[in-house]
């Protein structure tokens, strides 16, 4: 790979962030960002594991069969997921609960997978385990982005530290409680994912089709 | 596979590992290490942390029968706070304390609950838990006097997503309650999840389960309903679902076939 060990760890940030140009990792993307702890937490998570799981995968890959190597990698994720929840189960306990299924879900998250099969298998440990962290931290900065602003408009605090004191605590703010359900992840990662790319428009996806003006005889 | 057992081992691992990673024996191998490799990690892992995080569950539970109590503060050091709680495993077909059948400090009331031999399984099932344990853990806390004081009970039922497990905490007659939390849920953050507001918590103090005739009119519900400001908490807002439930929850472990009869005996003074 001719890319520095800068470029891997700053690109997935914003120039091949998993979230807005790769699309990967939705789902657990509407799920934790209720509340910034919670995406904060899972986005350490999902670095730790995105990092460790391509530096394991890319120093075995010369023995990994082929045949296998799926599965090969999934043990090794799914190792490395049970590990990280046994340990918040341990040493964070509250953010534990509140994680819940979130944590064990890592091991079902496209950013891992994808990046231990197409980075990974082919790169030496060092640059794999960067690439890793960098898009751990991809996701995670999309996840922070999210979880400010549903956290924010939806609950009026932040990192549970009231910012706007909402009429149910005697304030003035009347919260936004779509913003707490699932589906108003889905409008700001498009609405961010459209930033992204008014920004950068190399990141615009040619159309698959063009309507085809035909003129008329 | 032969390779393996050749008789200079240096030279035999250097050539398996130089062998190619799509044989049979390879992948086979391959396999097998990987899932040893893994599984150590994992057991290790689990078996090492195993200690912390049960007195982290315990020192949950133990939080919330004094929060729900009113008791704790941040700081204290909770195991000698706790230790003024009485537990008691409690029958609650008959109202009676079973502790010489079970240990109260060990008893665990929810795995209980999916044992054929101490459960049953509900027909007529409100609070959505499908099978009833026969017996659960209950907390008596006495004043200095020795005279009872309160009582924490053990409630659970469905929400809108998720199981609430919680306390409710009576005041020495049964019928006055001083207090009810859930220390664990998966209700909605902002809505069903204002279970755990404070100010909502707090609704629930002072409020009464049984009116004179003795029938359960406590109620859940987003207007007064005809018994009184004295048996009504008020719904919480745009959480609809997760306040039946609670209302569900609360009217079937107060009746009788939850604590019905303990809490007659409680009324009774006959602890």
């Amino acid at each position: 790979m001719s890319q520095t060990k800068k470029e891997l760890l700053v690109d997935p940030l914003v120039d091949n962030n998993p979230i807005t140009l790769q699309v990967l990792g939705i789902c657990s993307a509407l799920a934790v960002t209720s509340s910034l702890q919670v995406a904060f937490v899972m986005a350490l998570a999902v670095t730790f594991v995105t990092g460790f799981a391509s530096m394991f995968i890319s120093m075995l890959r010369n023995q990994i069969p082929g045949s296998i190597r799926i599965i090969v990698q999934m043990v090794i994720i799914a190792s490395l997921v049970i590990l990280v929840d046994q340990i918040l189960k341990a040493y964070a306990f509250q953010i534990s609960k509140t994680l819940s299924v979130f944590v064990g879900l890592i091991i079902t998250n496209c950013i891992v997978m994808g990046r231990a099969e197409a980075f990974a298998m082919k790169n030496p440990p060092m640059a794999s385990f960067i690439d890793g962290v960098g898009n751990g931290m991809g996701y995670g900065l999309i996840l922070l982005l999210v979880g400010f602003i549903r956290e924010l408009f939806g609950a009026g605090s932040l990192f549970g530290v009231t910012i706007l004191e909402t009429v149910n605590n005697g304030g003035w703010y009347v919260p936004n409680g779509m913003l707490l359900l699932p589906p108003s992840a889905f409008f700001i990662i498009g609405l961010i994912i459209w930033a992204f790319r008014t920004w950068k428009p190399s990141q615009v996806e040619e159309r698959e089709y063009k309507i085809q003006q035909v003129e008329a005889h | 596979m032969s390779d393996t057992q050749s008789p200079e081992p240096k030279g035999a691992i250097a050539k398996f590992l130089a062998a190619s990673p799509d044989s049979v024996g390879k992948t086979i191998f391959i396999a097998v290490a990987v899932c040893l490799v893994a599984s150590m990690v994992v057991s290790a892992a689990a078996v090492s942390l195993r200690p912390v995080q049960e007195a982290n569950a315990l020192k949950d539970k133990q939080v919330n029968v004094l929060q729900v109590a009113g008791v704790y503060e941040p700081g204290i050091d909770v195991t000698e706070a706790f230790a003024a709680f009485e537990p008691h495993v409690l029958e609650l077909s008959t109202g009676d304390f079973v502790d010489d059948q079970f240990d109260p400090a060990t008893f665990d009331d929810l795995a209980a609950a999916s044992d054929p031999d101490l459960s049953v399984a509900l027909d007529n099932d409100p609070a959505g838990i499908g099978r009833k344990a026969e017996y659960r853990v209950i907390y008596l806390l006495r004043n200095d006097a020795g005279d009872l004081d309160k009582v924490i009970l053990p409630l659970h039922g469905y929400g809108l997503w998720s199981t609430l497990y919680g306390f409710i905490a009576l005041e020495n007659n049964g019928n006055d309650i001083f207090g009810l939390q859930f220390y664990q849920h998966g209700e909605t953050p902002g809505l069903g999840a204002e279970v755990d507001n404070p100010r909502w918590k707090a609704l629930w103090s002072g409020k009464k389960l049984r009116d004179d005739a003795g029938d359960l009119q406590i109620t859940v519900a987003k207007s007064q309903p005809a018994a009184g400001p004295d048996f009504y908490v008020d719904a919480l807002a745009g959480a609809t679902l997760t306040s039946v439930g609670v209302d569900n929850l609360v009217k079937f472990w107060m009746g009788d076939a939850g604590y019905g009869p303990f809490l007659a005996k409680l009324q009774a003074g006959e602890f």
